[in-house]
């Protein structure tokens, strides 16, 4: 089936798309956006979330047609242009980044996260990012780039 | 394999009479799993989330009417104050991204043993409304699951909306699992006072083929509990509360804990919920609410 969607603002067009194929697939492999990644294909680790429509989900399951007719915006979309996104300043700064297979989840997550709740508490963090898994680390560098990123934000916004 | 993605419930319904073994897909949190893994390879999948009215709920007499594809995470939002006991419950599922997708009448379709939205239902007495191009039923949640991953649909329905009522007294849910978030429940329970009719609803998950009320329990805590002088409750009624929700269940040993363990944490959730519940009704906080 053809397929036409909305990607970081731009639209965009996939021919010979599998029905059962998920939209974490059609990013990767038909449109040559690698940023969402693919771990476990079962919503268990969050590294493909990506906003739907505005909704953070999980890309793996999302059925490839049911993205027809939407936006949406991958990691690749949250910088403008050269500059990078207060979220994605913060994790390189705090050095939330071990492997970097887990952060561009993180990174749509926490961007997601700050526009609903700019000043989240420390359990509401750590509520928001339970479906994103690390397995390098753990997650205090990532605390602490959240936290950041929750300052840098709300300072820019006074 | 084709993919049909109709535009409102009429064309859905027609959809579903023309491919009876279409598989429904909503959030996809069930069907893209299996799919993704090979397990099933539906010939048709039946894209439901560009149906409108599956996505609005309203109260009309006194009771709710959510829409199936009602999600998760708008279920806590927008519902938690009217159905407290399903709110906990949704809030117990996957991650914040799987509950922006999930959806109720996802849950009832998969009807998963485990399936986190039932036991609420059950203790609320829920009321399942299936459509097909026939006509329309609704179907007590009691009675809606007929067996692991089998309920009452037949090949041309689906599923349209919950009707319950909301809350008239304190609700409770209790889950095990190895951590806080993204677990399949190892078992859940669920209870709701109703005290203007001075009975005990419950709710029971993981812990049988089906979800099932314990009714056994809840007569003998229905008649037990001091209604009108909201009395502490004794421990003895707590203990054999929790022995009776225990002994409803039909538990296996699996993968996330054994059929003992099961039971036994049954009856500590039971035990544990009620004096929470009981608690509240005493205090009379939901009834200001």
């Amino acid at each position: 089936m053809r397929l036409r969607f909305t990607v970081n603002g731009q639209p965009h067009e996939a021919d010979d798309v599998w029905e059962g194929e998920s939209l974490l697939y059609v990013l990767r492999e038909r449109l040559g956006l690698p940023g969402s990644k693919n771990a476990c294909e079962q919503g268990e680790c969050g590294s493909c979330t990506v906003y739907l429509d505005g909704v953070p989900v999980c890309a793996c399951l999302v059925a490839a047609g049911q993205a027809e007719g939407r936006e949406v915006r991958t990691v690749e979309g949250l910088a403008d242009g050269e500059r990078l996104d207060p979220v994605q300043e913060a994790f390189v700064e705090a050095g939330a980044v071990q492997c970097g297979f887990c952060t561009p989840g993180l990174l749509v997550q926490t961007h997601d996260l700050l526009a609903r709740r700019p000043r989240p508490s420390d359990a509401e963090i750590r509520e928001a990012l339970a479906g994103n898994l690390c397995r390098c680390t753990g997650y205090e560098k990532i605390m602490d780039a959240v936290r950041l990123a929750a300052q840098r934000t709300a300072e820019a916004r006074t | 394999m084709d993919f049909l993605r109709p535009a409102t419930w009429r064309e859905a319904l027609e959809a579903k009479a023309a491919h009876p073994d279409a598989t429904p897909i909503a959030g996809g949190t069930d069907v893209m799993v299996e799919i993704n893994f090979d397990r099933r390879r539906p010939d048709v999948l039946l894209d439901l989330t560009r149906v409108p009215e599956l996505t609005t709920w309203s109260e009309t007499d006194g009771v709710l009417r959510i829409g199936a594809g009602v999600p998760y995470a708008r279920l806590i939002d927008e519902l938690g104050d009217r159905l407290p006991g399903l709110a906990i419950a949704s809030r117990t599922v996957g991650s914040p991204q799987i509950r922006n997708r999930g959806t109720l009448g996802g849950n009832l379709g998969s009807a998963s043993p485990a399936g986190d939205a039932h036991p609420p239902l059950l203790a609320s007495d829920a009321r399942i409304e299936v459509e097909s191009v026939r006509g329309t039923r609704t179907v007590p949640v009691a009675e809606f699951f007929t067996g692991v991953k089998r309920n009452a649909l037949a090949e041309d329905e689906l599923i349209a909306a919950v009707h319950v009522a909301p809350a008239s007294g304190p609700q409770q849910f209790s889950k095990v699992g190895t951590r806080n978030a993204m677990v399949i429940a190892v078992c859940t329970f669920a209870i709701a006072l109703h005290p203007e009719q001075q009975r005990v609803g419950t709710g029971l998950g993981s812990a049988a083929p089906t979800p099932r009320r314990a009714r056994d329990a809840e007569e003998f805590l229905s008649a037990e509990l001091d209604w009108a002088g909201r009395r502490p409750l004794a421990e003895s009624v707590a203990q054999r509360f929790g022995e009776l929700v225990a002994q409803a269940s039909s538990p296996i040993d699996d993968v996330r804990g054994t059929a003992d363990y099961r039971r036994h944490a049954l009856a500590v959730m039971a035990r544990r919920t009620l004096s929470w519940v009981w608690e509240e009704h005493r205090s009379g906080r939901q009834e200001c609410a």
